[in-house]
């Protein structure tokens, strides 16, 4: 473990001493870092460097070889993924993951936290709650003219905000977004910008993201992965001027 | 492509109710009783048809082992009906009274302890749902719990319809063998051999594949069926929204078998035996065909194409009788690669929309296209 003692005060999420390797390369290296409430905290790093498996691993995609992350008194690399969300944690993927054959509105009732065992959801009722968050959301992530069409015809923006949304309705209190503007056209990146602005309220963030401007703008804080392992992290004004920072990353 | 989320709404009032008249009135009217009887057997194929619907083309889950289940209920029917037929009255003349004939030819002295809950016809019903339902559930779990999907599933299933043969086949004593188990007589004391009886069950038969069918459609609209659409489509998503996928497939994994058993323990009452040439891989892979050949996102397509296939079939194998088994391959070929939404799809991209066209130039206010689909989007959207 690379931290002595365990930390003073009490974080939203721990990770500690986090390793996972496949097939003997370790895609993450004894790594530590640490969210607090209401923080919103943009993790970047060249391609390769291991944020998407840090997700992975946060959410229960992939287990982890040692380490530990605790969430909230839990320990989570003991727990299956739906045990995870219910925990509170949402997870955006990278390329765009929603129900293509659904409709908007059915895309973002799966997600609704109601109705998750085999009984709930067959006994499921479409209520008034239901169809007004909804609504809600389909409003905040611009597809309430859309909510009948299958997702399948949605543009490529599109299906982020929808799985944006999915999370959002999911209202957990971990929030990992993965890229969430790859891909977009500039307009959809400040329409995206606006909508994250707006839901990181009230709850923590962890973003992976590439594009600085856009992380100047939400981060609280950043950590800069490399090969596995914490290169740098701080203020977006101390990672920005670090030499090591700039060499890999900022440099080209 | 959009279907209206609530239970039972117009247009599948009018399906379902347009089968019953042809299951209830018009296939009675004209075929006689030989017909009528075939038509049955072919009904209770149609069991599993539904239940693949749900399993298979909702969920994504390929079973090819269908007919275990339909063995499951189907022999549990017959042993009932056959310790019911082996009164000591009617097998006197064994060396051991009292028991099924086959087991008195295989030198078995005393009625093996699981028959002995088939003496009881209430225990007969419950238990041609519920050991389905336990099998499936411990097939589903063991292999849903680990993730194991897709065509390695498909093929632990193929396998388990060939180990029932064997074993159906191999332990002829317990089984009846090869001939499965023969000269069903009552039911609870009613003779089913009679053609008035026959009649009888038919229809009871086809009120049941209703029933079935309404309770697939239930499923079908309830969030449950969109969450299976969902895991067929990103089973992680799925997960990532709180939900145990494994759990899902083994419901609806338990649920596909527990229709096909009614189907099984229903051929039994119509058809008058239980053998295994109904258990193993050929027919499971026929009900695969009969609901791929229906379409299978279709509850109802279902239920046609399996009629579709078997009169095909029917008429086919009188004449042809080699013939057969390459024509339902051919078919299973054609219906893949040029109409992968089978009779269901070809309904609805070629004779549904003739109909609404007839029907639009009826009705009095003539609308144009476009605002008639904002008229039923706004009829199908939930908000309004
Ligand atoms: N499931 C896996 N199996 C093997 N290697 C993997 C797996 N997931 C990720 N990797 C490897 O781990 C490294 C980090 O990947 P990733 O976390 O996707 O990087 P980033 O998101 O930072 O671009 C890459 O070299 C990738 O090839
Ligand atoms: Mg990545």
């Amino acid at each position: 473990m690379t931290t002595i003692g365990t930390p003073p005060k009490e974080y939203l999420l721990a990770v500690e001493g986090l390793t996972v390797s496949f097939d003997g390369f370790k895609a993450v290296n004894d790594l530590s870092f640490y969210v607090d409430e209401n923080e919103i905290r943009v993790i970047i790093g060249p391609n390769g460097a291991g944020k998407t498996t840090v997700l992975d691993l946060i959410c229960g995609k992939t287990k982890s070889s040692a380490g530990s992350i605790r969430f909230r008194e839990k320990e989570l690399t003991k727990m299956s993924e739906s045990q995870i969300v219910l925990a509170g944690v949402g997870r955006k993927f990278q390329t765009p993951s929603i129900y293509d054959d659904l409709t908007v509105f059915e895309n973002l009732e799966i997600s609704y936290p109601r109705g998750r065992s085999v009984l709930g959801a067959l006994t499921f009722k479409r209520d008034a709650a239901v169809r007004e968050r909804v609504a809600e959301v389909a409003e905040a992530i611009f597809l309430k003219d859309r909510l009948h069409d299958n997702a399948a015809f949605l543009s490529h923006g599109q299906k982020q905000w929808l799985e944006i949304g999915m999370l959002l309705i999911q209202d957990p209190e971990l929030l990992m977004l993965d890229e969430p503007v790859a891909g977009m056209s500039v307009s959809e990146r400040i329409k995206t910008a606006e909508l994250l602005n707006t839901i990181i309220k009230n709850r923590s963030v962890l973003v992976i993201e590439h594009d600085m401007k856009f992380v100047e703008d939400i981060a609280h804080k950043v950590t800069v992965l490399h090969q596995g392992k914490i290169l740098s992290e701080g203020s977006m004004e101390k990672v920005k001027n670090d030499p090591k920072v700039v060499e890999v990353y900022l440099g080209h | 492509m959009k279907r209206a989320p609530s239970f039972m709404d117009l247009k599948d009032l009018i399906a379902v109710g347009l089968l019953a008249i042809i299951l209830i009135v018009v296939f009675p009217a004209l075929l006689d009783g030989f017909r009528l009887n075939l038509v049955a057997k072919y009904l209770t194929y149609a069991f599993v048809a539904v239940g693949l619907v749900l399993c298979w083309g909702l969920g994504g889950i390929l079973s090819l082992g269908q007919g275990v289940f339909f063995a499951l209920g189907g022999y549990g029917m017959a042993m009932y009906l056959k310790l019911e037929a082996s009164s000591v009255e009617n097998t006197k003349i064994q060396s051991t009274p009292g028991i099924p004939d086959f087991m008195d030819w295989n030198q078995i002295t005393e009625l093996p302890y699981f028959w002995q809950p088939f003496h009881s016809l209430p225990l007969t019903i419950l238990l041609i749902i519920l050991i389905p339902a336990l099998f499936g559930f411990v097939i589903g779990s063991a292999m849903f719990k680990r993730r194991v999907s897709g065509v390695y599933f498909a093929i632990i299933t193929q396998a388990l319809a060939a180990i029932a043969t064997i074993l159906i086949i191999g332990q002829q004593g317990y089984t009846g063998g090869v001939n499965g188990i023969t000269d069903l007589r009552t039911l609870h004391g009613w003779d089913i051999r009679t053609d008035s009886a026959k009649f009888i069950l038919y229809f009871v038969n086809a009120i049941l594949l209703l029933c079935i069918v309404g309770f697939a459609m239930y499923v079908r609209d309830s969030k449950l069926g969109r969450i299976l659409v969902a895991m067929r489509d990103k089973e992680d998503r799925v997960r990532f929204s709180g939900y145990s996928v494994a759990n899902f497939q083994i419901f609806v994994f338990c649920l596909a078998g527990v229709f096909a058993a009614i189907g099984g323990a229903m051929f039994t009452l119509n058809v008058g035996f239980m053998s295994p040439s109904l258990v193993g891989i050929v027919p499971s892979i026929e009900m695969v065909i009969f609901t791929a050949v229906g379409g299978r996102l279709s509850i109802l397509g279902a239920v046609y194409g399996t009629l579709a296939v078997n009169f095909a079939k029917t008429s086919l194998s009188e004449s042809f009788p080699e013939l057969w088994l390459l024509g339902l391959g051919g078919l299973f070929i054609a219906v893949v690669l040029v109409f992968p939404n089978g009779l269901a799809g070809i309904w609805r991209d070629y004779v549904q929309p003739h109909i609404d066209r007839a029907l639009k130039l009826n009705s009095k206010d003539p609308t144009d296209p476009a605002a008639n689909v904002a008229k039923q989007a706004a009829a199908a959207s939930p908000a309004e």
